[in-house]
C-alpha cells in the first residue's frame, strides 16, 4: 500500500518538476505511437472501406484473418520485424534496427489489422441505404466509400484511439526493435520494464500513471472535437 | 470533413513524413558518430555503464554511445547479426567461440568481480564455508529432501550468469538437464539478474548473482538475502570487451568500438570502473583489471 502512495507522490513530483528524462520519454513515446497510428490509419481506413464496399470471393475468410491478427503477440511482431531489418536481414542496409523509425514500422504493423478490422465493423453499422443513396446520386466508388466513412466517422475515430492505445502501451516491439537506448529509443513501457527489473517499483508505477494521464488527455481532446461538430 | 480539418491532417502528415525522412537519412549516412554497444544486464543495472558512457561522451563530444542491454546470450546474437559495434560481456567460453567463428576481433578484459552464491540468512542447506561446487551439491541434496525449505532460483536465460551456474552444476557431477526438469526445488525465473534476485528473495531461495547487482540491490533493502559464498576461482567473473569484426559486416563502426575499448583501458576509464559504487555502497562493485591482475 505504501508503495502505491509513494508512486502517486512520485508521479506528481515528476510531473510538477518537469523531470527532463520523463519529458524526453513522453515526447518520444508520443512521437512514435502517434506516427504509427497515423500511418496505420492512412492505410487501414481506406483499405477497410474498399473491403467493406466490394463483395468478392473469400471476403469472409479475409475478415476472419484480419480479426485473428488482433491477437498477434507484440513480441512476435517485434521478432519478425527484427529479423527483417537486422543487419543480416533483407532490409539490413536501411539501418532501422534500434531506431525510432524502426519502432514506428513495428507498431504500424501491429495495429494495422486492428484499425482495418474495426473500420469494417464500423462501416457495417452504417445503414446500407446510404451506400445505395450515394450510388443513385451518381457517386463513383471512391466517393461512395468516402461518404460511408464520413457517416461512420465517430466509430472510426474510436477505432483509431483503440489502435493508438495498443501502440503506446505495448512493450514487445518497443523492446525488440528499439532496444531501450537511453535518450534515443527509450519509451514509457521499456522504461517501466527496466525500472521494474532494477527494483524501482515506485518509479515504474509513477511512469505508468503518467502514461494513463496522457491517454486520458488525448481522449478528452478527441471528445472535445467530437462535441464541436 | 471540412477543409480546415483536411488541412490540419495534411500538415500533420507532412510533418511526420519530414521527420521520418530526416531520421531515415540520418541513420543511413555512414556513421562514425555512433557506437552501438550490446551489454549484459549487470553492467547496465548497476549503473556503471551509464557513468562510463557519460565520461566518454564528454571526452569525445559528437559521438553518441548507444547501449542495448540484455543477457550475454542476446548480446552475442546482436553481435553475430552485425547489429552492434561492440560487446561488453562475461562468458569466456562463448566469447572465444564468437571470435573463433569470425564475428569478433579480439577480447580485452577490462574488469572483474565475483559471482556470489546468496541465500536466506538462516542458510537452511548449510552451505556457508563450502566452495561453490560443494555448495551447489548440498543445495541439490537438501532441496530434494525438503523442497519447502531449500530452493534455488536460476535465471534460465542463457546469460553469462546462467552459463556459470550450469558450469557449476555440471562440476558437481549431476546432469544439468535432469536438475532443470526433475525438481520442485529448482525454479527458473527467465529474467534478468534484478528480477531474479527479487524472486529468490520472495521465495527465500538460494541463487547465484554477480556481486555488483547484489550489492546495488541489498543496499536499498530491496532484498534480505545474504551473501554466503563470495570467493573461489570458480566464481571469478571477468568482463571483456569484443569489437565486432568489420570484415563480416562492412558498416560496423570498428574505430568507434576500438576507441571505446581504449577508453575503458585508459587510466581514466579504469579509475571510473574502480571507483564505481565506493561512495554509495561502501565498496567498489568492479575491480579494474589493468592495475589489479586477475588472481591466479
Amino acid at each position: 500500500m505504501s508503495e502505491i502512495i509513494g508512486a502517486i507522490q512520485q508521479a506528481i513530483y515528476l510531473i510538477l518538476t518537469l523531470d527532463p528524462e520523463v519529458i524526453e520519454i513522453t515526447i518520444k513515446s508520443l512521437y512514435i505511437s502517434l506516427s504509427a497510428t497515423i500511418m496505420a490509419s492512412l492505410i487501414a481506413v481506406p483499405l477497410g472501406g474498399i473491403i467493406y464496399y466490394h463483395d468478392f470471393f473469400g471476403k469472409r475468410s479475409l475478415i476472419n484473418l484480419i480479426q485473428t491478427l488482433y491477437s498477434l503477440p507484440t513480441v512476435i511482431v517485434g521478432l519478425l520485424i527484427f529479423l527483417l531489418i537486422s543487419q543480416s536481414g533483407p532490409f539490413g542496409s536501411f539501418h532501422l534496427l534500434f531506431t525510432p523509425t524502426g519502432m514506428i514500422i513495428g507498431q504500424t504493423v501491429l495495429i494495422l489489422p486492428i484499425i482495418m478490422g474495426f473500420t469494417i465493423t464500423a462501416l457495417t453499422g452504417v445503414s446500407g441505404q446510404i451506400k445505395e443513396l450515394a450510388i443513385s446520386l451518381g457517386a463513383n466508388t471512391t466517393q461512395t466509400i468516402y461518404t460511408i466513412i464520413k457517416e461512420a466517422k465517430y466509430a472510426i475515430m474510436g477505432t483509431v484511439i483503440l489502435g493508438f492505445g495498443r501502440a503506446i502501451s505495448e512493450v514487445g516491439v518497443a523492446m525488440m526493435i528499439g532496444g531501450n537506448i537511453r535518450g534515443f529509443t527509450r519509451v514509457f513501457t521499456t522504461t517501466i520494464s527496466l525500472e521494474t527489473s532494477k527494483g524501482n517499483l515506485e518509479l515504474s508505477l509513477a511512469l505508468g500513471m503518467i502514461l494513463l494521464a496522457i491517454a486520458l488527455i488525448i481522449n478528452l481532446m478527441l471528445n472535445f472535437v467530437q462535441g464541436k461538430e | 470533413m471540412n477543409n480546415k480539418t483536411i488541412a490540419i491532417i495534411a500538415v500533420i502528415i507532412i510533418a511526420i513524413a519530414g521527420i521520418g525522412i530526416y531520421a531515415y537519412s540520418a541513420s543511413n549516412s555512414p556513421d562514425k558518430s555512433k557506437i552501438r554497444i550490446a551489454t549484459t544486464t549487470s553492467l547496465e543495472d548497476t549503473g556503471l555503464l551509464k557513468e562510463v558512457e557519460a565520461a566518454y561522451e564528454k571526452k569525445y563530444p559528437g559521438v553518441d554511445v548507444q547501449i542495448v542491454s540484455g543477457g550475454t546470450g542476446i548480446a552475442i546474437q546482436y553481435g553475430e547479426r552485425g547489429d552492434v559495434d561492440l560487446l561488453l560481456v562475461h562468458d569466456k567460453a562463448r566469447e572465444e567461440k564468437f571470435i573463433k567463428d569470425g564475428f569478433g576481433t579480439n577480447r580485452t578484459q577490462f574488469a572483474y568481480n565475483y559471482f556470489w552464491i546468496v541465500g536466506p540468512q538462516n542458510d537452511p542447506a548449510g552451505i556457508k564455508g563450502l566452495n561453490a561446487t560443494a555448495a551447489f551439491k548440498k543445495i541439490m541434496e537438501e532441496g530434494q529432501i525438503n523442497s519447502a525449505q531449500v530452493k534455488f532460483v536460476s535465471r534460465g536465460d542463457d546469460s553469462g550468469t546462467h552459463s556459470r551456474e550450469k558450469k557449476i552444476w555440471n562440476s558437481t557431477g549431476a546432469n544439468y538437464t535432469n536438475i532443470k526438469n526433475s525438481s520442485s526445488w529448482y525454479i527458473e525465473s527467465g529474467k534478468g539478474m534484478g528480477d531474479t534476485l527479487i524472486l529468490a528473495n520472495e521465495k527465500n531461495a538460494y541463487t547465484i548473482t554477480d556481486s555488483g547487482t547484489f550489492l546495488a540491490f541489498s543496499k536499498d533493502s530491496k532484498i534480505q538475502l545474504v551473501p554466503l559464498i563470495t570467493t573461489g576461482k570458480d566464481l571469478l567473473n571477468i568482463y571483456t570487451a569484443i569489437p565486432v569484426n568489420p570484415q563480416k559486416y562492412g558498416k560496423t563502426n570498428v574505430e568507434g568500438a576500438q576507441s571505446f575499448v581504449d577508453f575503458l583501458m585508459s587510466p581514466e576509464g579504469q579509475q571510473i570502473v574502480g571507483n564505481y559504487g565506493k561512495e554509495k555502497y561502501g565498496q567498489s562493485l568492479f575491480t579494474p583489471i589493468v592495475s589489479n591482475p586477475v588472481p591466479a
